[in-house]
C-alpha cells in the first residue's frame, strides 16, 4: 500500500494507523495523528483502516512561540 | 491576578519556547525569567528521530502551565484539527488560536478567528484567541465563548512594540473584567511594562527574548519590567497634562533680582 507520511512517499504493508505507527519506528512516542486532513484520536489508531494513497500526519511537541 | 479559565497564574509573563540558540538556554531563560506559561506548538515527527519527543521532556520539566498554539494555521479547518492533535498530546483544554490572514504581517483572520474559536470553545476547548485590538472582534469572540483576548501589540517577531497604544486602551476601557494578554510585537522590556501600565493582565513573548544577544538576562529584564508596569498600574498613575506644572513650591522662593 502505498502512503504520504509527513509528505513523504512510503510503501508499507499494514492495515490500520496503528500498524504504521509501529512499522514506521514510532512505538511509545507522544505524538498525534491525522489522517486525510482529519484528527484520529491515539484510542483510534487500531481501528482505523488506511486505504491505498492515504496522506498521513504525524506530529509532536515543537518549540512554539 | 486575574484567572485564567479558572486557573490562577503566579505572574502575567507567558513565554514562548522557539528560537532560542540551544535547549539550555532555553531552560535557563525560563528559569530567569520566572514565566508561569510555556508555549509550544506541533510539528511533523520522523519516526527515526523522534526530536519532539526530548523536547517534551524538556518542556515537562520547566515546571510551567503549556499553553500550545495552531501557528501557521491559515483556515478554521487547519487550526481546528491542530488544536484537537495539541489537545491530545499536551493534555490540556488551552489553546492559543492563531488563524493567520496576511503573510507579510501575520495578522489574525479575525473572521476565521471567531468561527474557529466558536468551533473549540462548543468542544471543550478554553481558548487564547491571537485577535487585534478591534472592539467588535472582541465582543464576538466573548459571545462565543471565549473568556481570554489576546491582541497583538504589533506584528509577530517585529519588536516594534505597543503600535496602537489608543486603541489597547480602549479595549481595556470596554472590558474591565476579562483577562487581557498583549500577545506579540514586545521587543523590550519598557514596551512591557507599558502594556502592564495600561492595566494588561500578561504579556506573551518569544522573539525578544530568544534573539537576544543574552536570552536569559533578557528574559530577566522582561520579568522586572512586568513587575514594575503592574505596580504602577496598582498604584494609581497621575493624569499627564499638556503644560508644566511645578514641582518644587513656588511659595517662600527667595527675591534675588
Amino acid at each position: 500500500m502505498r502512503l504520504q507520511l509527513n509528505g513523504t512517499q512510503v510503501d508499507a504493508e499494514v492495515a490500520t494507523l496503528a500498524e504504521l505507527l509501529t512499522a514506521q519506528g514510532y512505538g511509545d512516542a507522544k505524538v498525534a495523528t491525522a489522517v486525510n486532513g482529519t484528527f484520529v484520536p491515539a484510542t483510534l489508531r487500531p481501528a482505523h483502516a488506511l486505504a491505498d494513497g492515504d496522506s498521513i500526519e504525524v506530529l509532536a511537541p515543537m518549540q512554539g512561540g | 491576578m486575574r484567572d485564567f479559565y479558572g486557573t490562577p497564574l503566579a505572574n502575567g509573563f507567558m513565554l514562548g519556547t522557539a528560537q532560542y540558540p540551544s535547549p539550555a538556554i532555553l531552560a535557563e531563560a525560563f528559569r530567569r525569567s520566572g514565566a508561569s506559561v510555556a508555549t509550544v506548538s506541533l510539528r511533523r515527527e520522523s519516526g527515526q528521530d523522534r526530536a519532539g519527543q526530548d523536547f517534551w521532556n524538556l518542556i515537562r520539566e520547566l515546571g510551567v502551565h503549556i499553553l500550545p498554539n495552531t501557528a501557521g494555521c491559515h483556515s478554521v479547518k487547519e487550526a481546528v484539527t491542530t488544536a484537537h492533535m495539541a489537545r491530545e498530546v499536551f493534555e490540556t483544554p488551552w489553546i492559543k488560536l492563531e488563524v493567520i490572514g496576511e503573510e507579510d504581517t501575520l495578522q489574525p483572520d479575525v473572521f476565521g478567528l471567531v468561527e474557529a474559536a466558536r468551533i473549540l470553545t462548543e468542544d471543550g476547548f478554553q481558548v487564547f484567541p491571537y485577535t487585534t485590538e478591534d472592539l467588535v472582534v472582541a465582543d464576538r469572540l466573548l459571545h462565543v465563548g471565549c473568556e481570554v483576548l489576546m491582541p497583538w501589540g504589533s506584528p509577530i517577531g517585529s519588536g516594534l512594540g505597543l503600535n496602537n497604544i489608543f486603541g489597547l486602551r480602549a479595549l481595556r476601557a470596554h472590558f474591565p473584567n476579562v483577562p487581557l494578554v498583549i500577545d506579540a510585537g514586545l521587543g523590550l522590556p519598557s514596551q512591557a511594562a507599558a502594556a502592564m501600565e495600561l492595566g494588561y493582565d500578561a504579556i506573551l513573548l518569544n522573539t525578544a527574548v530568544a534573539k537576544a544577544g543574552d536570552p536569559a538576562a533578557m528574559a530577566e529584564a522582561f520579568a522586572l519590567a512586568l513587575k514594575a508596569g503592574k505596580l504602577a498600574r496598582s498604584a494609581d498613575p497621575m493624569e499627564p497634562r499638556d503644560m508644566a506644572a511645578p514641582s518644587t513650591p513656588v511659595i517662600g522662593k527667595a527675591f534675588l533680582e
